[in-house]
């Protein structure tokens, strides 16, 4: 029997255009809640599905009880004894909590299914977690906690060698939170091994025993969890050594020009459960970060700058003229540009060209009378290629089969036709590869000092280091420190994220 | 490097219609005679001109409600609801024509295409608010009216079959203007009303941004709302003027069967023209042609003699044909092999 429960050694994965694991390894021993960290897209649920066959790897190897394992499925990765329970919910809302607690292993009696014993075993499980419901009932008609919490129940019977929990917590509350950690200590005295996949800090730290963080599909340690403090992880999952931190260079003036003249101005504007009030303002010639960490805020500030979501308290201003966005179209009229964070469900229209892609939101902002001919088209299109580099072979490329760099730039091209005075992009470089990365960064430095404002929001603080002159930082929903200037280094802004605790 | 050369999707459905063509050219006598009678053109090939008018009237709207990721299966009830309500209108509103006094009620011709569209128009926006406001899926917000549509139709008429005599109106349906169909001239002119929205305006670009990625195009600033609203109103609008080609053209609305399964020939002649179901995209030419294959192929059954049992089955079979020649996985064999094919060409040069 080999100490290790768990062990990947080695293992990559790619997809069309994206290195999403480089050769990263991981172990688990036994009886252990190991944490798996990374920032968005750094490889956690590409590392998981490749453990639980979702698809297969492509380089490495993968030891189960020190045997190679490939499963094709996760039906076979359940059959090798690892269940999984996943951030979103996969159990059947149309069939009733017993039939999900038990479903594939129904007891039977005299040739019929014993629903006596289904229900009384489905109420036992429950119990276990202090959820006291009617069993019977459909699964769909309790909320998403309990669905999860029934999700997490089932995973916990099954009799597994390996547990792995992706993001489970994300939809409980605090109180739930505590009930799930009980059973996990409750299992790991009874020598379950657990992978725990997480964004939330102090979980991580409450419940495991060793955490390891991927960066960028690229494995960067295993540590002890007694032996970190919270800004290391933090600095650790950002991707930069402390004491690195100062000296990176900062391409953003930086300077604040007091006198530059005012843009956009925000006076309490919030909504309740969705985002507290803030204050912030933007000037011309600035580029303003958002520095925080995944759901503290950053993306929900655009969509409510752009009318995407719309405030139920405080006012914005616009040039100091009081002004409601309640449409993206209205923001659009405004000046206002928005590169949404989420390029293939918010950015790109995969049908369209790579031309059409480009004008659609000129032709929004030019209305229903003034259509953007073909010839006028194809001028903007080239005139944004040639200006942004985007590599395509003809104007009528369609938009999916450009590399992410370049569907990006089309993004970037969309809105930079629609000549706004504040462009707001939200992750303009995520997932795309380092040289288009640096030459959107400095596109965007570019723009402001030709005199747009830009708000640049972004997982990366070293990013939102380089390019802005003045960063909000946010925390749970809330605009909770401001940096200017020289004040803007990654220590600070890591500080001030981490909040007083450290 | 070797430079794509892309076939058009439209070879596709052109060249089975050009099969069908074919065949007939070969085995059936006469079918391309054309001749002249009374100023107007006679013959199969206008015969097949005349009778695809009130399909490809609904296929050239479906095309856009596809094209947004809808479907509207509601188009054959509200070309009965149209059909009856003309038929109503023709005896001034009332169903006991039979009774005696009929000469004195009949209406005018503007009045009888009027109120029908109107009606249509409403029954479109009924439609577009269940799919974009209420967000009903498609298939149930129109399978809501296609069900009551056809009561409603029944209940227009009194469950009778109101037949008419009108000169005016029925040339909607008969009439032939220059020597061609009047009914294909009407199509041809929805056809017209179709490409100038989509080309002159930015709609046909929000069409497909909305199908290929609904939320995109929100972040773009499209009202998707609107753009949703509008193709199925304008569905709306084709069916209720195909339900006045077929009442004028039989002068009469049979409430219960005018336009039945209409809805799914409509469907069937986008989806033979190359449109996919899924949105985002949409090929109207593809649609034409595809409408003029499902009518070549009814019109030579027909001829044929072909005995009524087996006409759908024919029409099935030739459309599985047509489907699976264009299904992405041949086209993609048979491009391949001309790609190398091509290559080796380049390559012994």
């Amino acid at each position: 029997m080999s100490e290790k429960l768990l062990e990947a050694k080695g293992v990559s994965k790619t997809f069309p255009g994206v290195r999403a694991l480089s050769n990263v390894d991981f172990a688990l021993g036994r009886g252990e809640i190991h944490g798996l960290m990374g920032e968005n897209g750094a490889g956690k649920s590409t590392l998981i599905k490749a453990i639980t066959g979702v698809f297969p790897r492509d380089e490495g190897d993968i030891f189960l009880d020190g045997e190679v394992i490939h499963p094709h499925s996760p039906m076979d990765a359940e059959a090798l004894g690892i269940s999984t329970v996943y951030q979103e919910v996969n159990l059947l809302p149309n069939l009733s909590v017993a039939e999900n607690l038990i479903i594939g292993r129904q007891p039977m009696k005299r040739g019929c299914i014993d629903w006596k014993t289904i229900n009384n075993d489905a109420i036992k499980i429950l119990q276990k977690f202090d959820i006291n419901i009617d069993v019977t009932e459909l699964l769909g008609s309790y909320s998403i906690a309990i669905q999860q919490m029934v999700a997490i129940a089932r995973a916990l019977e099954l009799d597994s060698k390996l547990l792995i929990l992706d993001e489970p917590t994300s939809s409980l509350n605090l109180d739930e939170v505590q009930k799930l950690f009980i059973q996990m200590r409750r299992l790991k005295e009874e020598g379950q091994s657990i992978i725990f996949v997480t964004h939330f800090l102090d979980q991580v730290f409450e419940i495991t025993d060793k955490i390891t963080v991927l960066r960028n599909g690229e494995y960067v340690g295993e540590y002890n969890t007694a032996d970190l403090t919270k800004l290391d992880l933090i600095s650790k999952l950002m991707g930069k050594a402390l004491d690195e931190l100062k000296e990176f260079e900062h391409i953003a003036e930086n300077k604040v020009d007091e006198d530059a003249e005012a843009l956009l101005c925000t006076d309490g504007s919030g909504k309740a459960g969705y985002l507290n009030p803030f204050n912030i303002y933007i000037n011309k010639g600035d580029v303003v970060g958002l520095a925080g960490l995944l759901g503290s805020g950053r993306s929900e500030i655009a969509n409510m700058l752009f009318g995407i979501v719309k405030p139920d308290k405080g006012s914005m201003s616009i040039r100091n003229k009081k002004i409601k966005i309640s449409s993206p179209a209205q923001a659009l009229k405004n000046h206002i540009a928005l590169c949404p964070e989420d390029r293939k469900n918010e950015g790109i229209i995969a049908g369209l060209s790579v031309k059409e892609n480009i004008v659609l939101a000129l032709q929004v902002k030019q209305g229903w009378l003034k259509n953007i001919n073909t010839r006028k088209q194809n001028e903007l299109a080239r005139k944004y290629i040639d200006m942004l580099d985007i590599k395509t072979p003809s104007v009528d490329q369609a938009i999916e089969n450009l590399s992410g760099g370049n569907q990006q730039k089309v993004i970037v091209a969309r809105w930079l036709a629609t000549n706004p005075e504040l462009l707001i992009v939200d992750e303009p470089t995520r997932g795309i590869d380092v040289g288009a990365k640096t030459e959107i960064q400095k596109l965007i430095v570019q723009l402001a000092q030709d005199g747009m404002g830009v708000l640049f929001i972004s997982s990366e603080i070293e990013e939102v280091v380089r390019c802005s002159n003045r960063v909000y930082v946010l925390q749970e929903r809330s605009v909770v420190g401001e940096l200017a200037g020289s004040d803007i280094d990654e220590h600070k802004i890591m500080h001030t994220i981490a909040g007083k605790g450290e | 490097m070797l430079k794509g050369k892309q076939i058009p999707k439209i070879i596709w459905p052109l060249l089975a219609l050009a099969a069908i063509l074919l065949f007939n050219l070969l085995f059936t006598d006469h079918f391309f005679r054309i001749t002249i009678r009374d100023g107007h053109l006679f013959g199969s090939l206008i015969d097949i001109l005349r009778r695809c008018a009130p399909t490809m009237i609904m296929a050239i709207a479906m095309t856009y409600v596809i094209a947004t990721g809808g479907i509207d299966i509601s188009v054959g009830s509200v070309l009965a609801i149209s059909g009856s309500i003309a038929s109503l209108v023709v005896w001034g509103g009332s169903t006991n024509y039979l009774a005696g006094d009929d000469e004195a009620i009949y209406a005018a011709v503007g009045l009888i295409i009027l109120i029908p569209l109107l009606a249509s128009l409403a029954l479109g926006a009924f439609n577009g608010l269940m799919v974009s406001v209420v967000g009903l899926q498609p298939f149930i917000a129109t399978l809501i009216l296609m069900t009551a549509g056809r009561g409603i139709a029944q209940l227009l008429t009194g469950g009778k079959v109101l037949n008419f005599s009108h000169a005016g109106f029925e040339f909607v349906g008969r009439g032939y203007f220059l020597g061609i169909p009047f009914p294909f001239i009407l199509a041809m002119l929805v056809l017209l009303l179709g490409l100038a929205i989509t080309k002159l305006t930015p709609m046909g670009l929000y069409i497909q941004a909305v199908g290929g990625n609904r939320s995109a195009s929100q972040y773009s600033g499209i009202n998707t709302k609107f753009v949703i609203l509008f193709v199925y109103i304008f569905s709306g609008f084709a069916a209720g003027l195909a339900g006045l080609v077929m009442t004028a053209d039989i002068t009469g609305a049979d409430a219960g069967f005018m336009g039945l399964y209409m809805e799914l020939d409509a469907i069937l002649a986008v989806v033979i023209g190359g449109t996919p179901m899924e949105g985002g995209k949409y090929n109207l030419k593809g649609t034409v042609v595809g409408v003029l294959i499902i009518q070549t192929l009814t019109t030579t059954i027909l001829t044929r003699g072909v005995p009524p049992e087996y006409t759908t089955i024919v029409k099935a079979i030739v459309v599985l044909a047509v489907l699976i020649i264009q299904s992405r996985k041949v086209r993609e064999l048979i491009e391949h092999r001309t790609m190398i094919r091509a290559a080796k060409e380049a390559e012994s040069v």
